[in-house]
């Protein structure tokens, strides 16, 4: 434990506080009630099994605050995926839950961009949902029977985290950004560096940043373990939220509130990051891997599908053609992302570049969709896991690149510094 | 709760891609199949070698990846007793406690593949019948000992009803 008063609080603890009326610390156990919880294609049936097994016929708690979308395997790739997506639409319809269905994109990317607020406590059916903390709410992914707990009373049952301040101070240089930053923390903390805690991010490069790029920093706090990521409210979180609010509650960790440790990094002259196969803690500079021959290389998914994401790799893309060898798909996060992309040239780049655009979906981060790789292929991609056999074959390898990485890699048909481009 | 059996030894850092890949999930709700292919992609003749019964014995941050909770249910229909790792990433630690997969947290150095073990969960011990060490268990919260008990979520839930114990 770092020392502190121990009067302050932390953004987790003022969050739980709320969200079972009553103060209470890191590592206390609470029963909370719910704000918002979340549902997809593949872990809803389990959950429905597991509410009904609760509530039988009955109707879910608070159907206002549920939200469907299905984005795992989408548009249906299979019967077996059709005839889960019927019974799915069938429970929502009975229910009165809003249903994006395949129409929408990533959960992840639809419920940041539609649902959530600083200051909810939120669950969803997904580990990546950590990434809503980008704007000041404690969201992290629950099981199934958690969900179906969830579905019935609103509410679970939790053990408060403590939490690691990550303090990300320097200026990052050319082409170096969020998802640079992230896998740099990861491999300094490792794939349990962070289990069970809460990881808030702060300093002037967190500050800088905009709310697209720092959504892929809270997205990945998973992979380190981390049971939330979190940013506190400032201009950048006004500024994401004006359209749909005018006012919200601001909420920062107290200046003497308690962290269980604070890592510090600079990020000046940091180069471009790589995560090598298979593990997302695995990361080196990218001249270490240079040169890596790329079968495939993915830009999207829920950690780097954003329009900005896409802009850069579209600057870098552009007047260029994929490499030979190479294949380039680019599945934007949401409908919202590829309409704002399609506006503004992006997708012309991208298809007259060579690359196969595809509807807002998971796509190949699945593993069990579409876009998979082959025994002995190696996928470079933006998404955030590169376990064994996530993207397709088991003998196959995944890299995890930023999207300008990313971008050159699928010029050269080999992972290249995008600096050198 | 005892269980005897075959440990069958894993490193550190298995992940839900591990125990159930993401390639078989159009069988997620024929939870029998999806069974069959557990481990296979740390070991890929792991689901034809195991007996009902046996252990597995893994090292560091057992479970880390994904929510899905087909991992930890897939591991309990296959019929293995429990999963002893040194930790478990936190999701799936709660998704087995929630269907009933006991999950035990031992200095598993302690145990070589293949040794056969019994753990009394009652006791919090694990013996090793093989070199005839005792492990002891590091000990659950009083929360999810609750709900072991009552063999998971769903029945606790119904018990207890709001959730207030």
């Amino acid at each position: 434990m770092v020392e502190s008063s121990g009067k302050g609080k932390t953004i987790a603890e003022k969050i739980f506080s709320k969200a079972c009326g009553k103060d209470v610390k890191a590592n206390e156990y609470v029963f909370a009630n719910i704000d918002l919880a979340m549902i997809h294609d593949i872990t809803a049936p389990l959950a429905i099994k597991a509410f009904k097994e609760i509530a039988g016929n009955g109707k879910v708690w608070d159907s206002s605050k549920i939200v469907m979308a299905f984005d795992h395997q989408c548009p249906a790739d299979s019967i077996a995926a059709a005839e889960n997506q019927k019974m799915l639409r069938k429970f929502a319809e009975e229910q009165g839950i809003l249903n994006y269905d395949v129409k929408e994109g990533i959960a992840h990317q639809i419920m940041v961009e539609r649902h959530v607020m600083p200051g909810m406590l939120i669950v969803g059916a997904d580990s990546h949902t950590c990434m809503y903390g980008a704007l000041a709410a404690f969201a992290t992914g629950i099981g199934s029977t958690d969900m179906g707990a969830v579905l019935a009373l609103g509410k679970l049952w939790f053990k408060v985290p403590e939490t690691i301040k990550f303090v990300v101070n320097g200026k990052l240089g050319k082409h170096v950004y969020s998802k640079d930053v992230i896998l740099k923390l990861i491999g300094i903390v490792g794939a349990d560096g962070a289990n069970y805690k809460a990881c808030e991010f702060e300093g002037k490069v967190i500050e800088n940043m905009s709310m697209d790029q720092r959504f892929t920093i809270t997205n990945m706090a998973i992979e380190m373990g981390g049971k939330a990521g979190i940013i506190g409210t400032d201009d950048v979180t006004k500024d994401y939220l004006k359209s749909r609010v005018d006012d919200f509650e601001e909420i920062r960790s107290d200046e003497d509130a308690t962290f269980a440790k604070i890592v510090e990094l600079d990020v000046t002259n940091m180069e471009p990051q790589v995560a090598k196969p298979h593990r997302v803690d695995n990361v080196v500079g990218v001249s270490e891997v240079e040169g890596v021959k790329a079968d495939q290389v993915f830009i999207g998914s829920c950690t780097n599908g954003r329009y900005e994401d896409l802009k850069i790799a579209a600057e870098i893309l552009k007047g260029e053609k994929v490499a030979k060898n190479t294949r380039l798909i680019v599945i934007p996060a949401s409908r919202t992302q590829y309409l704002k992309a399609l506006k503004n040239g992006l997708i012309d780049i991208f298809v007259e570049a060579g690359a196969i655009v595809e509807f807002p979906s998971c796509g190949p981060c699945m593993g069990g969709s579409f876009g998979l790789i082959a025994s002995n292929e190696t996928s470079v991609s933006t998404s955030n896991r590169n376990f064994i056999g996530r993207q397709g074959s088991p003998e196959g390898k995944i890299y995890l690149v930023s999207p300008a990485t990313a971008a050159a890699t699928a010029i050269y048909g080999e992972i290249t510094d995008p600096r050198k481009v | 709760m005892k269980f005897k059996g075959v440990a069958w030894k894993f490193g550190d850092n298995i992940t839900t891609d591990h125990i159930t890949p993401g390639r078989y999930y159009h069988l997620r709700s024929r939870m029998e199949e999806l069974a069959k292919h557990i481990m296979e992609d740390a070991d890929k003749d792991f689901p034809k070698k195991f007996e009902k019964g046996d252990f597995i014995v893994a090292g560091k941050n057992f479970g880390m990846g994904s929510s899905r909770e087909h991992a930890p249910l897939a591991i309990k229909i296959a019929g293995i007793s429990a999963v002893l790792a040194k930790s478990f990433a936190r999701i799936f630690f709660r998704n087995a406690i929630n269907v009933g997969l006991p999950v035990v947290i031992a200095n598993t150095d302690l145990i070589n593949d293949g040794d056969e073990i019994e753990l009394d969960l009652s006791k919090g011990k694990i013996k090793n019948l093989t070199n005839d060490v005792v492990i002891e268990i590091k000990p659950l919260p009083e929360t999810m000992i609750k709900i072991l008990n009552e063999g998971g979520l769903v029945n606790f839930v119904n018990k207890y009803k709001n959730l207030e114990i």
